[in-house]
């Protein structure tokens, strides 16, 4: 097969999805006739028709309410947001109504949550954001942020076949920049588990998404001057992988953190606690964190460069960690 | 300049229609009672809510509600839920926060919900959150060809919300079968509705979504009944969300702590001479549906059934602590098995029955009762405004209901019930 792309993975996953299951159904801003802003659904009105390929309002709270409503009555639908960046309009809807159900009145709602997430695009500080954070405190999601096509494909189709909410993070800087041939048959992949990306013997490098291609170049480069990274790419942030995170550090005795989100309340310090109760002895230096600035993201191409981790910035880091 | 409709003229209702409203808001209102007894006596873990004075409301809407439909209430709709089949203990056992109630503890008040036998979708506190879950609801069940309609609360505070807006605007663009009942009980906590609204009425809101509307008196049980029946009815057979705004009175405070002082003594005094409950009962035996004798079995009933109710909520255990962290994911097929209830053919959701041509314009999506009226001194341009008027006239012609659900984006738009010429002074 053809290699594709990010998009088109995603574009397969929900047409495969849709073709083998009536109750699966996509909702949101201009999917239909347009195909979606980035044409990630691109010929599904066409085959699925307007009662499963359905235009909405702008109307997050909307959106989410009414996938969660159609989801009570045995449907899977898939909500879409036209840029993750307008996931805080539903925010109240997803928090307290989707996330809380189970728990409370025992009532699943088996909706996913999809759209194009992240920076590096210059689009500014309302179309580049990683919302994952906001809602990794919120017990009742999963959380998944996937890196190539294979995998994105793969784990959205585990997130539409899950019982649960499911938060689907598409980076897209990747959706047309990285292309990968996979598998022709009905290849799905568990959420919750990580992947070991390159194996190594001096440090564990921990990312996911955009950042994890950063990460694997400065492997390459860390390489070069003899240190041997082991690059994990996490997949999925809630469930977290513990296991494959911890088998690494006990390994390397180093940790090092590389998200894009911004640093202050990142995924970093979540681990950094983690390791701390499950593996302090086995660490022989600081968990160290590379992350976006705390800021907003910025418009100019010289700032956003500014604010975001890249391979240089992962490589220095690395060494310094290196040298304990 | 009203543009709500008038409610139908209240049809006779069966003798046993007659009885039932009258033993649900007694019912109701001594499930009140009985849990203000328990709060005073400490056994309320946190708030009570009241409706007193607004039980024709939560009844009469509620009845109007077939088996298969679904409904979501608010904290204080106690009577819809009777009449959808709770039985009181759950209302009791939740309240006190017991093992035994429907959310095991993890809530309380009326904040439970059933999805699979008697349709309720569990309140939140957030108000407006559950029109557009509601309007999920309704679309899901045309998706499945269930002909269900879903009706759905809010209150004159929570009608303020932007996702009140939000939902109503997709109800009305999807033609979904739902149907709000606005409770305008003149007070949002401590703020009266004067000071949050600038109209008078507030079902004339429902002009701007396109949609129908009623105003009903929310003290008359068999007013407030006939309207929301033929709302049901009217929603069901595809003509979109509509609106009741029923006009009462809140009697109590916003919850047992609040004691309200801030309400007017003239208006509570008005509203306290129109209690639902008296009202109808006074009609009750004047029309000679209810006597001394048959007032009594349904009070002796009512005790019997709110006393066994009682105990076994107050003899329930509070849920083990260890269930605390349990329960916050679904854990696959066997903790639920989500399979929908397919009323109609699955293959036309399939390939090839499934595939369409997509276009931009589709006639009658989303067109409504007010802009069906042709009026517009500027046109969208997506069709000659000759032809336009020419429809607007034939709609008016038409006085048929539409004969069922047509999907969202239906080829032809159904005929409007209300769609009239335009009159001098208003629609």
């Amino acid at each position: 097969m053809a290699p594709i792309t990010f998009l088109e993975a995603i574009r397969q996953a929900m047409f495969e999805e849709m073709a083998a299951d009536p109750r699966v159904v996509l909702i949101g801003e201009d999917v239909g006739v347009y195909g979606g802003a980035f044409k990630t659904s691109e010929g599904l009105l066409e085959k699925f028709g307007w009662e499963r390929v359905i235009d909405t309002p702008i109307s997050e709270s909307a959106i989410i309410g009414a996938a969660c409503g159609m989801s009570y009555l045995g449907l899977r639908p898939i909500a879409e947001m036209q840029f993750i960046d307008f996931i805080a309009c539903c925010f109240n809807q997803l928090t307290n109504f989707v996330a809380k159900g189970h728990y409370l009145w025992n009532a699943p709602a088996p909706i996913v949550v999809r759209g194009p997430s992240g920076g590096g695009v210059h689009g500014g500080p309302f179309h580049s954001l990683n919302p994952e954070m906001y809602f990794l405190h919120t017990p009742g999601f999963k959380i998944v942020y996937p890196s190539t096509p294979y995998d994105a494909k793969g784990l959205l189709k585990s997130s539409i076949r899950d019982n649960n909410p499911v938060l689907f993070f598409e980076h897209k800087f990747l959706y047309r920049r990285i292309k990968e041939e996979i598998p022709s048959d009905d290849y799905t992949l568990p959420l919750g588990k990580a992947i070991v990306r390159r194996e190594g013997k001096h440090l564990t490098i921990l990312s996911y998404a955009a950042m994890m291609h950063t990460s694997l170049e400065a492997a390459d480069a860390l390489a070069k001057e003899g240190i041997e990274a082991e690059v994990i790419d996490l997949r999925t942030l809630l469930p977290l992988d513990e296991e494959t995170i911890l088998a690494s550090v006990k390994k390397t005795n180093k940790c090092l953190v590389v998200h894009e989100d911004t640093k202050t309340g990142g995924i970093a310090g979540e681990i950094s606690a983690i390791l701390f109760e499950k593996a302090f002895h086995d660490l022989d230096g600081p968990l160290v964190r590379v992350a976006s600035l705390d800021t907003p993201v910025p418009y100019a191409p010289t700032l956003e460069e500014a604010f975001l981790p890249n391979a240089q910035k992962v490589f220095v880091a690395a060494k310094d960690l290196a040298r304990f | 300049m009203p543009v709500s409709e008038t409610p139908a003229k209240p049809k006779k209702l069966s003798h046993q229609q007659y009885l039932d409203l009258y033993y649900y808001m007694r019912l109701n209102r001594e499930v009140e009672d009985a849990m203000t007894r328990l709060f005073r006596q400490n056994k309320i873990v946190g708030g009570l809510y009241a409706s007193l004075g607004q039980e024709a409301i939560s009844v009469g809407t509620a009845y109007a509600l077939e088996r298969r439909d679904w409904m979501a209430p608010m904290i204080r709709n106690i009577g819809a839920l009777l009449v959808k089949g709770v039985p009181p203990r759950d209302i009791f056992t939740q309240h006190m926060a017991k093992y035994t109630s429907p959310t095991k503890g993890k809530d309380g008040t009326s904040h439970f919900g059933d999805l699979d036998n008697l349709h309720i979708v569990s309140p939140i506190s957030m108000l407006g959150d559950l029109i557009p879950v509601m309007t999920g609801v309704a679309m899901a069940g045309r998706y499945l060809g269930q002909k269900i309609v879903a009706m759905t609360w809010i209150g004159d505070g929570g009608s303020s919300t932007g996702v009140f807006h939000e939902g109503l605007n997709l109800a009305a663009s999807q033609k979904a079968a739902l149907v709000l009942i606005l409770e305008n009980n003149l007070w949002a906590y401590s703020t009266p509705v004067r000071r949050q609204v600038p109209i008078e009425n507030l079902a004339d809101r429902a002009k701007a979504y396109g949609i129908s509307s009623y105003i009903v008196d929310g003290n008359d049980v068999v007013a407030v009944y006939t309207t929301a029946k033929e709302a049901v009815e009217r929603a069901r057979a595809g003509e979109g969300p509509i609106l009741i705004e029923a006009k009462t009175f809140r009697r109590r405070g916003h919850a047992q702590h609040d004691p309200a002082e801030y309400v007017p003594k003239d208006q509570r005094a008005y509203w306290e001479k129109r209690d639902p409950i008296i009202v109808y009962e006074k009609f009750l035996i004047d029309e000679k549906l209810l006597d001394g004798k048959g007032k009594k079995e349904i009070e002796d009933k009512i005790v019997a059934l709110l006393e066994k109710d009682r105990e076994f909520a107050e003899n329930s255990p509070m849920p083990p602590p260890e269930t605390a962290n349990q329960g916050v994911y679904c854990t696959g097929p066997e903790c639920h098995d989500l399979q929908p209830k397919w009323e109609r053919p699955v293959d036309e959701l399939l390939p090839p029955k499934s595939c369409v041509d997509p276009v931009w314009i589709i006639e009658g999506f989303g067109r409504g009762v007010s802009s069906a009226g042709g009026n517009a001194p500027i046109h969208f341009g997506d069709v000659p405004p000759a032809v336009a008027a020419e429809k607007a006239a034939a709609s008016a012609r038409a006085k048929s209901l539409a004969k069922s659900a047509p999907p969202p984006p239906a080829k032809k738009a159904a005929p409007k019930k209300s769609a009239k010429p335009a009159k001098k002074g208003g629609r």
